[in-house]
């Protein structure tokens, strides 16, 4: 299988080579000393799908890792307590988002014992049916750590079915600043590769290959020491060139084949997991701890102490920042995730999620400042542009309000990487319109559908009063037949009377 | 004598004549444009009359005629002016159109008096309720078309924006340069 891959000529198209400023961190061990919040803040939707429904009551006692909510319908997830404490609300709590609006949100106040619930786990998840793995996978909560926050155990079921030959674990993390992969790599590689063969005993494919950028030459050198004894489990590098991280751009480089567009990476026996995700597959299926923690990248220029930290899920953001010595004066910007694709949060009093690989706290000589000029149609967008769209095209035609016209060039392939943004000479924020105009199309479509269903609601209401008309000039005619029969039936009587 | 005459040509007259029209009626009808009938289909069809026109047919006349300018429709914004320029094949400038603010009906339940009135003429049956009981607004059926403010007799019905969620929440679009950043 894997000469068939090596045979492709491995291409890359498009992309920036950003200033990394990963050194910050990736020398750093994790730190694993972050003090237990008072209370933590959990919201009940941390990944794509449905929310999670609670099923416990403010005034509850939990127990740490035990469930808090469970998953509805076929794409979500439940939540577990990260520690174990009191329920003291079930509310409205701003949202890790740009937006900060409110999420539905379980808090719980710990009450510093750490008590464990007790699990029951596999004694070997190498031998189990894999239908348990997946099982299991979704029961601990386990979602798509690399940010995209997709429920694991759904495209685990999704790859056995389709029969995927091949698990590409992407350790990639091309995005700046970010090192929390690599050091869960260089600390922990046994555990990841176990957690690999998990997954791929649970998907019965093949063989799993694990990319890194090859600016990870420590985690590299980890992981292929660990993956040694296993010859279906393959370390490879990749160049590092953001987005390598995005799926289709290492499917593209690896197996030299283009996903097309408008279909996913499991129609050609591909499937992806994120390494941190094959992380908390191994801890679920060994131990039976659901995700309740994660190490996150503290970083940028504000940031005192920048390191990589495990905290609980629903630790308050600004307490990290407190813990890592921010100055917020000096913060320009807050962003969750990864300067090229993460979001700006309005305010730290937000919580840390599953996906949250990173909180940059970015001083003004680390943003993009000055105006936006007009477009001298340079091209750089159009080169930098990963899936090979036209980003200028695209922004003339939403800067006119012609969505239409951008889907015609490909709005709907863009995958908001920043690329076209971070090399425009002219400061236009090409990512910013193409957000827009995505959600924009949103709109309209349910603006489409509510036309529809406003026409089928006057045809109806129109229809009910025709019938309602009708039958009362029925009522009526009757009614008036009945009088004459009586009147009728008067005067006859009236007449026998005389007769008689 | 002279009243039967009167009766009896009057009476062929009006066979006459009905005849010849009824069959004018069906030898010279006047076919719809096709146009016409697509342009109605893609407005919103609430009659709101918002556009200066009767309803929505007399504006896809309008239209149809090209003495309306596609964007005379409030309602359907500019994703409704896109497609009818589309289908007419007119080109558009739409970077000035102004989007409409979503709003909603919502009865404060304190002065709602139960009359029933709003809900007989709200065209989308999106208010609910009986006589003597407080009536209340399904919010995704109500199209802001605003008849049961003007019948409502405590005034208890108003109409508010949209409450923005974080599943109605969208990426605003970039602020304009201003033109002197324009100029290099």
């Amino acid at each position: 299988m894997l000469s068939f891959f090596k045979k492709a000529k491995p291409t890359i198209r498009g992309g920036v080579h950003a200033t990394e400023h990963k050194s910050e961190t990736s020398g750093k061990p994790i730190v694993y000393s972050f003090p237990l919040p008072a209370k933590l803040y959990i919201p009940l939707q941390q990944h794509v799908g449905k929310p999670a429904e609670p099923l416990i009551k403010v005034g509850d006692h939990v127990l740490k890792g035990q469930l808090l909510a469970y998953s509805q319908g076929a794409i979500s997830a439940p939540v577990h307590a990260p520690t174990s404490g009191i329920i003291v609300d079930v509310s409205e709590y701003p949202a890790p988002h740009p937006s900060a609006l409110p999420i539905r949100t379980v808090v719980l106040a710990s009450d510093g014992q750490e008590k464990w619930q007790k699990f029951s786990p596999v004694n070997d998840p190498l031998t189990i049916d894999p239908e348990e793995i997946s099982l299991r996978v979704g029961a601990a909560g386990i979602v798509g750590l690399g940010g995209a926050t997709f429920p694991s155990a759904v495209k685990l079921s999704q790859g056995r079915k389709n029969k995927v030959h091949t698990l590409l674990i992407n350790a990639g993390e091309c995005e700046p600043y970010l090192t929390c992969d690599d050091r869960l790599m260089q600390e922990r590689p046994e555990k990841i590769i176990d957690g690999v063969r998990i997954m791929l005993h649970g998907l019965g494919a093949t063989q799993a290959i694990i990319a890194l950028e090859d600016n990870k030459e420590q985690a590299f050198l980890a992981m292929q020491t660990a993956a040694q004894p296993y010859p279906n489990v393959t370390v490879m590098q990749v160049p590092t060139r953001y987005p390598m991280g995005w799926d289709r751009q290492m499917i593209r480089y690896i197996t030299g084949k283009e996903v097309p567009a408008g279909s996913r990476s499991t129609d050609m026996g591909i499937l992806l997991h994120n390494v941190g995700t094959a992380y908390a597959v191994h801890k679920a299926l060994r131990t039976g701890q659901p995700l309740i923690s994660r190490v996150v990248t503290i970083s940028g220029s504000a940031v005192k102490n920048p390191m990589n930290v495990e905290v609980p899920i629903g630790t308050l953001i600004s307490e990290v920042l407190d813990f890592c010595g921010v100055d917020l004066e000096k913060t320009q910007r807050l962003v969750m995730g990864g300067p090229m694709m993460g979001e700006a949060l309005p305010h730290p009093a937000v919580p840390i999620v599953k996906g949250t690989s990173g909180i940059l706290a970015l001083a003004e000589n680390e943003i993009k400042t000055g105006t936006e000029q007009a477009c001298i149609r340079c091209g750089s967008c159009v080169s930098a542009c990963p899936a090979g769209l036209l980003p200028l095209e695209m922004m003339s035609r939403i800067k006119n309000n012609q969505l239409d016209a951008a889907v015609g060039f490909g709005l709907k392939d863009c995958i908001s990487c920043g690329s076209c943004s971070y090399v425009c000479p002219s400061n236009i924020p090409l990512v910013h319109y193409f957000k827009y105009a995505s959600g924009e199309l949103i709109a309209r479509q349910q603006a489409q559908h509510k036309t529809e269903q406003t026409k089928r609601l006057m045809h109806d209401k129109q229809a009910r009063l025709e019938r309602i008309r009708l039958q009362q000039e029925e009522e009526m005619r009757q009614m008036q037949m009945e009088k004459q029969q009586r009147e009728l039936a008067k005067a006859q009587a009236a007449e026998a009377e005389i007769t008689s | 004598m002279i009243v039967l005459s009167a009766i009896v040509s009057l009476t062929l007259l009006g066979l006459v004549l009905g005849l010849l029209l009824g069959i004018a009626a069906k030898y010279l009808k006047v076919e719809s444009s096709p146009v016409i009938d697509e342009l109605e289909a893609l407005l919103p069809g609430s009659q709101c009359g918002q556009c200066g026109f009767p309803g929505c047919r007399p504006a896809a006349e309008a239209l149809a005629a090209g003495e309306a300018p596609a964007t005379l429709c409030p309602p359907g914004g500019s994703a409704l002016a896109e497609q009818i320029a589309t289908l007419l094949g007119i080109s558009l400038d739409l970077s000035d159109m102004a989007e409409p603010e979503a709003l909603v009906a919502r009865v404060d339940e304190d002065n709602c008096t139960g009359c029933t009135r709003c809900f007989k003429v709200c065209p989308t049956d999106a208010i609910v309720g009986a006589p003597k009981q407080i009536h209340a607004v399904v919010a995704d059926a109500c199209i802001a078309c605003q008849k049961c403010i003007a019948v409502c007799p405590t005034e208890c019905l108003q109409m508010h924006p949209v409450e923005v969620t974080l599943r109605n929440w969208r990426w605003t679009k970039p602020p304009r340069m201003r033109s002197s950043e324009a100029v290099c």
